[in-house]
């Protein structure tokens, strides 16, 4: 029985949030009405000329130095030629084989193991229009007729590629999504799956496990969700070792991935593989990327993701905890590092935001925007806890009120009434009182019974109405026991 | 100096100008001695394809308002000026002389345009070419060819031809071509007009209907060097709405239009002469040549071998960039559609009757050169040659100031005679293409007939932004050619 | 002729119906383009070849503003056929 490994590349586009699209001034916008957002230059109307959106420029450099990679010196535009009804220029400005960036990686973390996948390049290119088709059922077999909306057209697109790395469905789910944190976290793109600011295809193929040459790959199209990338990632591999096993092959194709049947569908094409017919795009002039202008682009990134991972775990968090405190909500992570400041240990932070906090925003279906806790109030709260001034259960009550906008932890508590007793002269007449009214338990305790404390304890709670320190009672019993 | 209002198409825009300022003339008696002009001639020249009376009447008016008001726009202002049919005119018909653009009103203008517009010139209309600019004898107009207002049997030189033929016998002042392997300096040679191509990216294409990106630029058409000059200084200008425009400083295109040619070096281009040239045009030249030398040049002969293949380096760059640029014309969103079953259908069937032979051919052979297998061979290649060239010209105008040559081999020929090879077509450009694939400018400058009367072109060409000098020994050449000639046409028209 | 030319694969690929004989026609033209063309392999030397444009420009760029988009009207007026602000064209091939 051959053991197959899978070997999966994924080959995102990315639509940049600039205000004007790649090559003209046409605003970037989505859900207006069809074709009022077009010009000469993105209609394709005759004399037209392209110029570059030096923002998006700035932003795919950016994209590649969050990715590690290398950003080219000079780099040029090329015309990716074919006809379609939606491309009004019936080419597409694009980069051949001068990326802007190129050789990077990212690393990926699924299920406890760190994966380092390459990405081979990130290059900028133009979006095309929009095509509906319209006929029996909307189906694209069926259709009528095309609607043309050019709105989309022009607008500035990332495509980034990465190599032959993931070796899992998961993996590939994974990458996606730490991909679409880091750009979303550049403010580069909107980058949400359901609108399409940010599209996934994948490239799989298998091979027998220990095998270095590579299998025939297929590219999957059509995934609208990480769910439906994972899925149809898994079926693709599923699908190839099957046909492999029953001794067929693998065709190089495009397939389209059908969410409701949960299968992919081949595409096939009318003709083999396209001639592009690149060639340097000569109505642009080459870009220039000196050192200067890369290290002004590198000074505005923000702390990428790992980055802070690495920072929280020197900080004392636990990796695990590292890891959902830094994806978590940036307004999250601001109250983590405001209550470091006020000097509560990280630690303690971290779970309260990751633990109870995270449990009542979800239960009270709470924006993360709208979180009225400051990093000082849950320092406060921290430091309660810690010199005994509520119980830890009683805490969680404090936290409900002070994010329910009741007012500061103390005066919480306070209101609340949830003080804890921590005064020796106040309780020493309770635990007394406890031990006089049940001397079996004492007698028990001094014979041995060592969890008889805990009765004993549990009575001086129900007569402080639960406001006792325990562990201060559970102290002063133990002492007056020992005698 | 009064001059009769029949005479006034024969003015020059410089004198045109001055009597505008001294009341002897109006925008609006221009304007009309040129329509006159126009009406006159076009049913033997076809050199308009739209004349827009009515917007450019409104233009002369206006004109005439603001110079009397005291707001002068400068040299143009008032000026009758003819565009090329192959940029954008808003509201205006525009063709390309081609069948798929017919009917097509573009919804903006060309920057040349704008700038024209603000110079106050009145735009006359629109005048003939070859389809997509694609010839050198104005016969592969979709619309009908142009002739030659010297003799009407014979082309008036392509791709420009209209804009020439119309500056030549006054049915306007001046005009606008585009130049990708010759096309306003080959027309302006046959048509015994001043004609230049500036340096790649000082005049901005946007509007321009693309033929072949790299090598096409917009210049002018004239009666006179100086007036060339004028309607440079108009036109050209960075453009931020095209990144190929040059955003440098550019120089004074008239400063040195008197300064004689005392002390400069002329180089010949010894490629540009010998089998194929005719006896009237090599003695022209060297006549002139003579005639500069007496002026105080030093005459310098300078070898450029790499010359002798920049024609085939041309025919696989031009055609494979117009391949792409001719590409948007589908059917889909302007322009001539026939219907088609499948979206590819319709293109295919569209672009097959909306394109003329010449322009199919060019179509054909640049998808080839571009295509998987071929790419390297073919315009990998003639970038190569492109790049060598240039090298060869910057080292040659390390000795030289300028380099000279005959505009083309030959005068007008017949129309028809070279419609049927396509090869001998091309060579008429031999002498101007290698100006469009090294970027630098040149102009045409009429200096005499031969014995049938028909015009000789002499060319100065200069380094890139080597305009001022150009000038200079272009304006000389003027002055010692003294070309008085006047078109057979204009005779007979009266 | 340096290569024979799959005419009728080249005037697919630039999406030109023609007949058989006009397509016979431009081989045989292409085929005596080609071969003057050719002599661009008679290059002595490998010249660098940067970019063509004369004047060497790099960083030619637009800030990131808008401008005012067309008239949509103005823009449809000219389209072959429209519905509702769409440009209308039949069902593409591409698909089995």
């Amino acid at each position: 029985m051959t053991s197959w490994e899978p070997v999966i590349g994924i080959e995102v586009h990315v639509e940049l949030s600039t205000r004007s699209k790649m090559f003209c001034g046409c605003a970037v916008s989505f859900g207006d009405e069809p074709n009022t957002h077009v010009c000469p230059v993105c209609l394709g109307l005759p004399g037209a000329l392209p110029v570059p959106n030096r923002q998006a420029i700035e932003w795919i450099m950016a994209i590649g130095l969050a990715l590690n990679c290398e950003v080219t010196e000079r780099s040029v535009f090329h015309r990716k030629n074919y006809f379609y009804a939606d491309l009004p220029k019936n080419y597409q400005i694009s980069q051949f084989d001068i990326p802007v960036c190129h050789d990077g990686y990212l690393d990926v973390v699924v299920g406890g193991e760190t994966r380092r996948v390459g990405i081979e390049r990130a290059h900028m290119e133009e979006d095309t229009g929009k095509s509906t088709h319209v006929g029996v059922g909307g189906r694209i077999h069926a259709a009528e007729a095309t609607l043309l909306d050019f709105n989309r057209s022009g607008v500035p697109l990332v495509e980034i590629v990465s190599n032959p790395d993931i070796r899992s469905a998961a993996q590939a789910r994974a990458y996606a999504q730490e991909l679409r944190t880091l750009v979303a976290e550049l403010g580069v793109s909107d980058a949400r799956l359901e609108e399409g600011s940010i599209r996934f295809d994948a490239n799989v193929s298998v091979r027998p496990q220990g095998e270095t040459e590579y299998g025939t790959k297929v590219e999957i199209k059509n995934m609208n969700s990480f769910r439906s990338l994972e899925r149809a990632v898994a079926h693709e591999i599923e699908r190839q070792v099957a046909v492999l096993e029953a001794g067929g092959e693998i065709v190089q194709e495009t397939r389209h991935w059908d969410e409701e049947a949960g299968v992919t569908h081949s595409m096939r094409t009318k003709e083999g593989s396209s001639d592009y017919r690149y060639f340097t795009e000569p109505d642009l002039v080459p870009m220039h990327m000196d050192d200067e202008w890369v290290g002004a682009v590198r000074a505005t990134l923000p702390e990428l993701p790992a980055a802070r991972r690495s920072r929280y775990v020197e900080m004392g968090l636990d990796p695990d905890q590292a890891g959902v405190m830094s994806d978590a909500h940036a307004g999250v992570r601001a109250i983590f590092a405001d209550a470091v400041a006020a000097g509560s240990p990280p630690r303690a932070a971290a779970n309260w935001l990751t633990g109870e906090v995270t449990g009542w925003l979800r239960r009270t279906e709470t924006d993360p925007e709208d979180l009225s806790l400051s990093g000082a109030h849950l320092a406060e709260l921290v430091a309660m806890v810690d010199d005994g001034t509520v119980s830890a259960s009683a805490a969680k009550e404090v936290l409900e009120g002070v994010l329910g906008g009741e007012g500061p932890p103390r005066r919480v508590a306070a209101d609340r009434d949830l003080i804890q007793i921590s005064d020796t002269a106040e309780l020493e007449s309770a635990v007394e009182t406890a031990l006089q009214e049940h001397p079996e338990a004492v007698a028990n305790f001094q014979a041995g019974e060592k969890k008889a404390i805990g009765f004993l304890v549990g009575q001086v709670m129900r007569a402080t109405q639960g406001k006792a320190d325990p562990k201060l009672v559970n102290d002063l019993l133990t002492e007056k026991l020992s005698h | 100096m009064s001059e009769l209002p029949g005479d006034l198409h024969d003015l020059t825009i410089v004198a045109a100008g001055a009597a505008l300022r001294s009341g002897e003339t109006t925008a609006v008696e221009l304007l009309d001695a040129v329509l006159d002009r126009a009406h006159r001639t076009e049913a033997q020249l076809h050199a308009y394809l739209t004349l827009d009376r009515v917007g450019a009447r409104e233009a002369a008016e206006t004109a005439d308002v603001e110079l009397a008001a005291g707001s002068d726009r400068g040299p143009l202002h008032g000026i009758p000026i003819a565009l090329k049919d192959n940029m954008c005119t808003r509201g205006v018909e525009t063709t390309a002389a081609s069948q798929i653009l017919a009917g097509y009103v573009p919804p903006y203008d060309a920057t040349v345009v704008t700038r024209l517009r603000r110079a106050g010139a009145v735009l006359v209309g629109k005048t003939n070419l070859d389809e997509f600019a694609m010839g050198s004898s104005t016969e592969n107009s979709a619309y009908g060819p142009s002739f030659n207002p010297w003799d009407i049997s014979r082309v008036p030189g392509g791709s420009s031809g209209g804009s020439a033929a119309a500056v030549a016998v006054g049915s306007a002042l001046g005009a606008l071509g585009s130049d990708t392997g010759g096309s306003i300096r080959q027309p302006a040679s046959l048509s015994g007009v001043v004609g230049l191509k500036p340096t790649y990216g000082t005049v901005s294409r946007y509007g321009l209907i693309a033929f072949a990106s790299s090598l096409d630029q917009i210049g002018p058409l004239s009666r006179s060097v100086a007036d060339a000059a004028l309607t440079l200084e108009a036109i050209w200008g960075h453009d931020p709405l095209d990144a190929t425009s040059y955003a440098g400083v550019y120089p004074d295109p008239t400063a040195d239009l008197d300064e004689g040619v005392q002390g400069l070096r002329i180089g010949v281009v010894s490629e540009f002469a010998g089998e194929g040239y005719e006896p009237a045009v090599e003695e022209k030249m060297a006549a002139i040549l003579d005639d500069l030398s007496g002026s105080g040049a030093e005459i310098v002969e300078v070898s450029l071998p790499t010359v002798d293949i920049a024609l085939s380096a041309y025919y696989l760059v031009a055609p494979a960039e117009a391949s792409s640029n001719l590409a948007r014309f589908d059917g889909i969103r302007y322009g001539l559609r026939l219907e088609g079953a499948t979206t590819e259908e319709l293109m295919a069937r569209t672009r097959a009757e909306g394109f003329g032979p010449e322009v199919t051919r060019r179509i054909l052979l640049g998808t080839y050169a571009l295509s998987a297998g071929y790419y390297d061979a073919f315009y990998g290649q003639a970038q190569r040659v492109r790049a060598a060239l240039r090298d060869e010209f910057e080292a040659a105008y390390q000795k030289v100031d300028v380099l000279v040559s005959p505009t083309s081999p030959t005068v007008a020929f017949p129309a028809g005679e070279k419609v049927d090879d396509p090869l001998s077509m091309y060579l008429t450009d031999i002498c101007t293409n290698p100006l469009n694939l090294v970027g630098h400018p040149g102009i045409s400058v009429p200096v005499g007939v031969d014995d049938q009367k028909l015009p000789i072109g002499f060319q100065v060409m200069a380094p890139a932004l080597g305009e001022r000098m150009m000038f200079r020994v272009a304006a000389e050449v003027e002055r010692l050619a003294e070309f008085s000639a006047r078109p057979l046409l204009e005779e007979v028209a009266g | 002729m340096p290569v024979e030319i799959d005419i009728a694969h080249v005037a697919r690929l630039a999406r030109l119906d023609l007949s058989e004989e006009e397509l016979e026609g431009y081989k045989s033209q292409l085929g005596a383009i080609l071969d003057h063309a050719a002599k661009v392999q008679s290059l002595q030397g490998d010249p660098e070849v940067e970019a063509s444009h004369p004047l060497r420009f790099e960083n030619a760029y637009r800030p990131d503003e808008t401008r005012p988009s067309l008239d949509r009207d103005e823009v449809l007026a000219q389209a072959p056929e429209t519905r509702d602000g769409y440009f209308v064209a039949p069902p593409a091939m591409e698909l089995e």
